[in-house]
């Protein structure tokens, strides 16, 4: 069994009077894909904020162990520092492309802060840019690996804003790809795409776990949770209802009665039942 | 994924779908319009007031209220004729720009030539170097503040007040320490630099139009303690006895004699080197300004304020520092006002704070947006356009600022995202395309 990479710990968010997480410990292991799922309003992307610093959990701790040993606390770090420096990236449930630049853009954005260091470390990168440029191509060459990676790469110098749905999607996970993060976050990365998108996904979800990069995961899609999470957390209204890996979760009684509980949820419902 | 697309069709559709229009409807369009030129006209054109010495008298000139609305009408009436006789889509000014930003790596050339050729051509007249002055500090103010607006897409109200700060800077320390002009140019870019980011930190969480109304406050706070000030900025009364700029230690006398540029060059005493040296001095800061720009907007740094003017929260979590990279944005496109700012000073060899009212951050801005955010030619095209034409048609007084008005507003309904609105991409893997403004995100700040 290998070490918590991210762990959650008593974790609580309130909004006013509303409790939308509560007293929430869960664990994600290097190496793992870790879905968290629950019907609407659970409070998973709540979750998700907390943990990307978007917000500011109201109590609890939320650690990032290192593989080097370096432990970061979450909940205290401002947002970009999470990204930066705990490395952990994450993409949005609507999609938060920069729609204006293009795709080769979007993924030299993603690699700011290391190539600033390079900028600063010759101010005069204004002026002769020699070891600028070196640094530039490096960087040039990891985002196109992540276009070929994404299967974008003919779309490279096309604005975001103009790539396809699914190709949008993609474009996200690949410029989180390009912060370099031990933990890559996915809120809802399948919503919308048709199944062979879908298929496509799952692979390239798989890629990413193989090559190092754990995955904490959101997902209504049944079929990419169960077929691709090593480990599953349920959530319903706030709490975890159950945690453990896809087999145990699919005949868990609970898990089947919170989502028996929402109309509206009946494919997951059939899925789980299976 | 297909809204962009949705959306830079539906004129285009909408002005195909239109039908042309049948004699009558034509008609009765061209009265509705002499109708709302009556109203408009009126009282504009149809009343003038006449001091007869012991108060004023109104006249009424209805004849020529009778003539303009006669105008409006024929005019209406053949242009609804023209556009139902003609194809339904107008390549307008649309494709002149269009065609424009092609040409655009032939046109900024041109325009540059021209710029640093205009002083020598013979022939030329004072006045008109002094209107290239007058049009490149501008240019330069618009590029300094493209910096913010255009790329960072941070809304800026108060960009005079950096030009104020860089003015005072100038001349305080210029007459206070006797200081050169090319010692204290780098000072009052530095002043206004940090003034840029004292303006930034307190607005750093605001966006849009609180940015907005902000920064018009902190323009107006500038000018009003510079106005009261009096022991320290010289109050109303401003400050005079600025030193001219020198070549090398050079002055540049009207009437010759040692230690002037004439005299060292041997060439007849005139008053037209020093205008000739000024204007090479703003050509060369607006060219430096635009150089830091275009070198910035390839560089990591213009990147994330482009980014940022997409979306603020995306480059959070890509571990943008949000907070460096607006405050940087400001004090960049600060430091540039703050240059021109000594600049004017210098030139003018006097400055109060009568120079730096909301007027002239207006004017700047409405450069920034005519010219299209972001895009360096169009900033410098509009400049020209909003500086030079008004003040070559000085003669027709008042009626000026109405065409002036007039003729804005038809710009912004052709080209509501401005004169070059497209944006090239900073790096590219093939050949670079352009991206359609449509796509591109307007500063929300």
């Amino acid at each position: 069994m290998t070490a918590a990479l991210l762990e959650v710990s008593n974790l609580t968010m309130r909004f006013g009077g509303l409790i939308a997480v509560n007293k929430l410990s869960l664990a994600a292991r290097t190496g793992d894909i870790t879905a968290v799922i629950g019907p609407n309003g659970a409070g998973k992307t709540t979750v998700f904020n907390c943990i990307t610093g978007f917000y500011r959990p109201t109590e609890g701790a939320i650690e990032l162990h290192q593989p080097g040993g370096a432990v970061y606390a979450l909940q205290k770090l401002p947002g970009h520092r999470i990204a930066q420096h705990a490395r952990v990236a994450r993409t949005f449930q609507n999609i938060r492309l920069f729609a204006g630049m293009t795709a080769l853009e979007n993924l030299m954005v993603a690699q700011h802060n290391m190539l600033m260091r390079s900028a600063r470390s010759a101010f005069a990168a204004l002026l002769g840019l020699k070891g600028y440029r070196a640094i530039e191509r490096e960087a040039v060459d990891k985002a196109r690996f992540w276009l070929e990676a994404t299967g974008l790469i003919d779309r490279a110098d096309d604005p975001a804003g103009t790539l396809p749905y699914g190709g949008q999607r993609r474009l996200e996970i690949a410029r989180a790809m390009c912060t370099g993060p031990l933990l890559l976050c996915l809120d809802e990365p399948a919503a919308g795409l048709n199944p062979r998108e879908t298929e496509e996904l799952n692979n390239l979800l798989l890629r990413i776990r193989d090559g190092g990069c754990s995955i904490l995961l959101i997902e209504h899609d049944m079929g990419v949770v169960m077929r691709i999470s090593d480990h599953i957390v349920v959530l319903d209204h706030g709490k975890k209802i159950a945690d453990g890996p896809p087999a145990e979760i699919r005949s868990d009684a609970t898990v089947i009665a919170a989502y028996l509980g929402e109309g509206d949820e009946d494919e997951i419902t059939a899925e789980a039942a299976q | 994924m297909s809204t962009a697309t949705a959306v830079e069709a539906a004129p285009r559709a909408a002005a195909v779908a239109s039908p042309p229009r049948a004699e009558g409807g034509a008609l009765r369009d061209a009265f509705l319009s002499a109708l709302v030129a009556l109203g408009l006209f009126g009282p504009i054109v149809g009343l003038r007031t006449v001091d007869m010495g012991h108060g004023m008298v109104l006249v009424p000139r209805p004849l020529l209220v009778a003539g303009v609305v006669a105008v409006v009408f024929v005019g209406r009436l053949a242009f609804t004729i023209w556009r139902a006789a003609r194809p339904a889509v107008i390549p307008g000014l649309g494709t002149i720009a269009e065609t424009l930003f092609h040409l655009g790596k032939y046109v900024a050339p041109v325009f540059l030539i021209a710029a640093v050729l205009l002083p020598v051509v013979p022939g030329v007249e004072r006045y008109y170097i002094d209107l290239g002055i007058l049009v490149m500090t501008y240019v330069m103010l618009g590029w300094g503040l493209n910096i913010v607006v255009g790329l960072a897409g941070l809304l800026d109200l108060g960009y005079v007040a950096f030009y104020a700060v860089g003015a005072y800077s100038y001349a305080l320390i210029a007459t206070t320490f006797g200081l050169g002009f090319w010692i204290c140019l780098p000072l009052a870019g530095l002043f206004a630099a940090c003034w840029g980011i004292m303006l930034g930190f307190p607005v750093l969480r605001l966006r849009g139009d609180y940015l907005a109304i902000v920064t018009l406050a902190f323009g107006e706070i500038i000018r009003v303690v510079l106005l009261n000030w009096t022991s320290f900025t010289g109050g109303p009364n401003g400050i005079d006895g600025i030193p001219r700029p020198t070549f090398f230690g050079l002055t540049f006398g009207g009437s010759g004699g040692p230690g002037t540029f004439a005299e060292f060059f041997g060439l007849p005493p005139s008053p037209t080197y020093r205008v000739a040296f000024l204007y090479y001095v703003i050509l060369g800061l607006a060219l430096l300004t635009n150089w830091v720009t275009l070198r910035l907007r390839r560089m990591p740094l213009g990147r994330a304020w482009e980014a940022l003017r997409e979306d603020e929260i995306a480059c959070r979590s890509l571990g943008v520092n949000v907070r460096n990279t607006k405050l940087t944005a400001f004090a960049m496109g600060a430091m540039f006002g703050g240059f021109a700012g000594a600049f004017f000073a210098t030139r003018q060899g006097f400055i109060s704070p009568e120079s730096f009212t909301f007027n002239e951050s207006a004017l700047v801005l409405a450069i920034v947006v005519l010219g299209g955010m972001g895009s360096q030619l169009g900033v410098a095209l509009a400049a020209l356009l909003m500086i030079g034409i008004p003040e070559l048609f000085r003669e027709l007084q008042d009626y000026r600022m109405l065409l002036f008005g007039l003729a804005l507003a038809t710009m912004m309904i052709l080209r509501p995202r401005g004169l070059v609105s497209g944006r090239t991409p900073s790096i590219s893997l093939g050949a670079s395309k352009e991206i359609s403004a449509s796509l591109v995100a307007q500063g929300r700040g």
